[in-house]
Order: structure tokens, then C-alpha cells, then sequence
């Protein structure tokens, strides 16, 4: 997958969790579970999808990795199936 | 014979707007059919029934605003089978005895207007339900559909989640011969995720077996092509409500009910969602105000070393699926669930001057709302349940709070609460306490934290666990006792 294909999955996602998010208007160094209030529960369920479209698993210890819509997106790339 | 009321749907509600039936009279319904949808000043809740029987009289017209308790429709014994149309029943019919007319009185003495109808000895059959159909389908719609000639199950694909309701049924309708949908092949988890993207299924190329559509053409799909028009995108600036799409697989939620989407039409409305929010306000405002005004608080607190129990999770989580991973919320839930068990005095209501011990542990949890407000859904019986089951409880009730889509059961008669500040960094967290319950216990951030052992220094993870409670009901010790039994809980994790 292209970094612009898992960016519009990554986007997709989230937005699926939290409808208003607009990865256009923060920049990508921003907190993600701060910005867009993600509680642990939320998280959980941005991996869950995630993993499951990009065909990777995500474990707890890759979570730091997901700090940032940045990070989020080069993860993905480097793991996507 | 029964008469379902306007429900209490949390201490602070004193009325409900009916928003919509989903039953008509001469309809056969059973204990747990969602029947009704009411509108509190906080969210639409789905309604059930309590009783097996027959729909006899709609009492309350939906728009109508009554006070909690005033009987709503009449359930009665299973009426002849001549009765085939809605709307045209108004009372228990060609029954013998006293009926009174059916006036939607809140000072009727329940069950006097049917008490003398006869008791059938067998409770009527359900009509001809498809046994595919999709989960809480009201009769009526049940009816409708098979009038249309109208399969419930690809209604319910185009409404994912969601409850298929009249309306949607005949939108279903509206938007075209069933003969379409059908000529598009697709899994339900693909037809979800197209309604919820706004994908057309009839666009995307399948690779299942004879070209059927599949979870991940639709993804394909996504990924290809800028999304569509999608629901989130029209959605309003500051949603009070949450809305989210399916979990790809809804393996985690312990009821074989699809997870929980609202409609586009649930997202239209941003004028409701702000009256719930400010309906929701006023609703806190007046419960804590009470809290404080009745209820003589003591706060406790205790530091928790959680080295055990974020290893046992961290082993745990890494062997199992994504979907199947536990938060430290949820294990901080139970044990504050079995913590309660072990520590009566503080499960149960303060009523009339003295305190009710509860039989059962139903712990409310606090979960705070988008755009600003709380919900308090229950999860019944949390004592009992494994933590898998409380994991899944608690998605499933985040879920549905969020969505607006909560059911009436999951609101009523919490009998201890738990409130987790610890997603939002705080330290501990001091409440209070939900009148008539009499505790609250508060959690903050599971971090990391200078810790001695055996006179020397380290660093653990460690999360505060602390109560407020009504010390009419109990004093500081028992509230100290229930802290350190949810401590010794959190080191032995594994025999949860």
C-alpha cells in the first residue's frame, strides 16, 4: 500500500470512531488520543480496524508508535500486508 | 394483565416524550421485545416490555410528554385471531368484563383495567418469524415486511446495526425493487460497510465466490477512490451524540445483536442532539445538586501497585486477537464489581432512612460523552461475569451511548458506580455519589510511579483507587476495607 492509500484508510478510520476528526486542520505531530479525546476503549477499537485493514497484526507494545497521525501512517506503511 | 409504564430510565428522569411505537395493538409481544422509543431529556432510549401477551391499547400517542409511570399501552391476553389491523383496536375488545376506556391516565391502578380479562393458557405464537431476521424487530415491522414481500434481513444490511424500524422498512421500500439489492452479492459485513461509507455496492468488484462483494473490496474500495459523500462528513460540528460505524466483527459483544450504527437520519438532527445536550446539563445539574444536598459524602483513597496486573494483561493481550484484547479499565471494573460483593454495605440504596443492600452487583459506569455530558449505563450482574464479558459489556455500552442507542435496561438500577478519569491523566478521581446508590469508586491513570519495596525505591505502575461514599450508610473503615480487597484483587489478576 502507498502512503496516500493508508492515509485515507487511516483517516477513514478514525473518523469512523470520531466523526468530526479532520486530520486537515492538525498538524501531523499532533497527539492523537489528545486531540481527538481518545479514551483507552476508543484505542483499542482504532487498532482493532486498523489491523484488520492493513492485514497486520498491532500489538500493545506498537502503540507509542501511534502516537501521531505521522507515526500512525509510517507504521502502517512499513506494515501493511 | 400488565400495563407497560413510561419507565424511570435513571433517578433524575420525571418524564418522557414517546417518540415512536413499534408495536400496534393486536400485536403478540415478549418480556424483552424492544417496543417503544422514548425520547428523556437525554438521549432516544429503546424501550422493552416486560411482560409476554398481546399488545390490547395504545395508550399515548407518539409526541405525547408523560410523567414516568403513566401506563403507555395496555398488554392483555392474546386476542381472537380476527384482529389483523393496526390501529383499529382501541380496547380489549369483545373481552368480558369491566373494560374502561383506555385514557391515558397516570392514576390508574395497575393492572385493574384488565385484571379481569381472561389468563390464556398458552401464550399466543410470535407471527411467523423468519427465523434469520435480524435481532429486535418490532411485530409490526415484522408485518409490514412480510406485506411488502420485503426481506428484513437486507432491510437490516442497509440499516447496519441499527434496529430496523417502519420507516425504515419503507424506505426500503421507496428506494427501489428488492430485485437490486439482490442482484448485488455481498457478505453483510461488506453491505455494512458500504451503508456506512456510502460506498455503492453495485461500483465495487467482487472476489468471493460468483463475484460476491466482500469486507475487503469494499476497503479496496475505500483505499482507491476519495471516500463518497460519507455519513461522518455531514454530520454535525460538536455531535453530542457519537456515532461510529461496526466493528468489522462484532465477536466481542456478547449479545448476538449486530453492533450498534446509527442511520444517516440519526445524524441529521444536530437541533435534538443539542437539546439533549442542554436537556442533559440541567439533568446532572439537578442529580448532583441532590447528591450534595442529601447525601453526607466521606472520601477514601488508597495507591494500588499494578505491576501484576498490567503484566497479566500485557501476557494475555499478546496472545490473543486484536478484538480480544482487555483494557486496564475493564479490569479495574470487575474488581471493583467483586470488591463489591465481598464488601455489602456498600452495594445498594439508601431508601426511606435505611440502607437496602442490592442482591446483585449492577455496576453503573460513568461514560462521558463527546461534545460534553455523561451516560451511566449498567452492566447487570458484573460480579459474575468473566472479565472477556465485562470487556465486551463495556464496548458494547460505550457503543451505544455514544450512538444515542441505548436500551432502557441497560439505565435503571445501578447499585454501585465506577467512574475512570484515567484516560484523562488526572491522578485520582474524587465523586460523587449517585443518589439513592451509596458509593462511588473513582479511578485515575494506571502510570508509572516511584514505589518501595522492602525499604527501597523503585518505579511500578500504580492507579489510585479511591470511594466516595454516603456515610449515612456506611463509615471510613468499611470504605477502607472495600479499597484493599480491590488491591489484593489487582495482585492475583489471573484468578479473575
Amino acid at each position: 500500500m502507498t502512503t496516500e492509500e493508508v492515509h485515507v484508510i487511516f483517516e477513514q478510520t478514525l473518523k469512523e470512531i470520531v466523526p468530526d476528526a479532520d486530520l486537515s486542520s492538525v498538524p501531523g505531530d499532533t497527539d492523537l488520543r489528545e486531540t481527538f479525546e481518545l479514551d483507552s476503549l476508543d484505542f483499542v477499537e482504532l487498532v482493532e480496524r486498523l489491523s484488520k485493514r492493513i492485514g497486520a497484526r498491532i500489538d500493545e507494545e506498537d502503540y507509542d508508535q501511534l502516537r501521531t497521525p505521522d507515526d500512525a501512517v509510517r507504521f502502517l506503511v512499513a506494515h501493511a500486508a | 394483565m400488565p400495563e407497560f409504564r413510561m419507565p424511570s430510565l435513571g433517578a433524575d428522569m420525571e418524564s418522557g416524550r414517546l417518540l415512536e411505537w413499534l408495536v400496534s395493538p393486536g400485536d403478540a409481544v415478549h418480556r424483552g421485545d424492544v417496543v417503544a422509543v422514548v425520547d428523556t431529556d437525554k438521549a432516544a432510549i429503546e424501550v422493552e416490555c416486560f411482560d409476554d401477551g398481546v399488545v390490547s391499547a395504545l395508550l399515548v400517542q407518539p409526541g405525547e410528554k408523560v410523567p414516568v409511570g403513566t401506563a403507555l399501552a395496555a398488554i392483555g391476553a392474546p386476542a381472537p385471531p380476527a384482529i389483523t389491523e393496526p390501529g383499529t383496536i382501541t380496547e380489549p375488545g369483545a373481552s368480558p368484563g369491566p373494560a374502561a376506556a383506555p385514557l391515558p391516565s397516570v392514576d390508574a391502578v395497575p393492572g385493574q383495567r384488565l385484571a379481569t380479562l381472561p389468563v390464556p393458557a398458552v401464550m399466543p405464537a410470535p407471527p411467523a418469524v423468519t427465523p434469520l431476521a435480524p435481532q429486535g424487530v418490532s411485530p409490526l415491522v415484522r408485518r409490514l415486511a412480510r406485506q411488502r414481500g420485503v426481506d428484513l434481513t437486507a432491510v437490516a444490511a442497509a440499516v447496519p446495526g441499527q434496529v430496523v424500524h417502519r420507516a425504515d422498512v419503507e424506505r426500503f421500500c421507496a428506494a427501489g425493487p428488492p430485485a437490486r439489492t439482490s442482484r448485488v452479492r455481498a457478505s453483510p459485513l461488506a453491505r455494512r460497510l458500504a451503508a456506512a461509507s456510502g460506498v455503492d455496492l453495485a461500483g465495487v468488484p467482487g472476489t468471493a465466490e460468483a463475484g460476491a462483494v466482500r469486507a475487503e473490496d469494499v476497503y479496496r474500495a475505500l483505499a482507491g477512490a476519495r471516500p463518497g459523500p460519507d455519513a461522518s462528513a455531514t454530520g454535525p460540528a460538536l455531535p453530542a451524540k457519537r456515532p461510529s460505524v461496526p466493528t468489522a466483527e462484532p465477536s466481542t459483544v456478547p449479545t448476538a445483536e449486530p453492533p450498534t450504527v446509527p442511520t444517516a437520519a440519526a445524524h441529521a438532527p444536530s437541533a435534538a442532539a443539542q437539546s439533549h445536550a442542554s436537556g442533559m446539563r440541567r439533568a446532572i445539574a439537578e442529580l448532583v445538586s441532590r447528591a450534595n444536598r442529601e447525601i453526607p459524602h466521606y472520601y477514601v483513597s488508597t495507591s494500588i501497585d499494578m505491576t501484576a496486573a498490567t503484566q497479566w494483561l500485557r501476557a494475555r493481550n499478546r496472545e490473543l486477537d486484536v478484538s480480544e484484547r482487555i483494557v486496564p479499565a475493564a479490569l479495574l471494573l470487575l474488581c471493583a464489581a467483586r470488591a463489591a460483593v465481598a464488601v455489602p454495605e456498600l452495594n445498594g440504596h439508601w431508601v426511606d432512612g435505611a440502607f437496602r443492600p442490592a442482591a446483585t452487583v449492577d455496576l453503573g459506569t460513568v461514560i462521558s460523552l463527546r461534545g460534553g455530558g455523561i451516560m451511566v449505563p449498567v452492566i447487570p450482574d458484573a460480579a459474575n461475569l468473566t472479565i472477556d464479558h465485562v470487556m465486551a459489556a463495556v464496548r458494547d455500552l460505550v457503543e451505544r451511548a455514544r450512538s444515542g442507542r441505548l436500551r432502557a435496561s441497560a439505565l435503571t438500577g445501578a447499585s454501585i458506580t465506577v467512574s475512570n478519569l484515567g484516560d484523562q491523566g488526572v491522578d485520582a478521581v474524587f465523586g460523587v455519589v449517585y443518589p439513592p446508590q451509596v458509593a462511588l469508586v473513582g479511578f485515575g491513570a494506571v502510570r508509572d510511579r516511584p514505589w518501595t519495596v522492602d525499604g527501597l525505591l523503585g518505579v511500578r505502575p500504580a492507579v489510585v483507587a479511591s470511594l466516595a461514599a454516603d456515610h449515612r450508610a456506611s463509615d471510613g473503615a468499611v470504605g477502607a476495607r472495600f479499597l484493599r480487597h480491590i488491591d489484593r484483587l489487582l495482585q492475583k489478576p489471573e484468578e479473575l
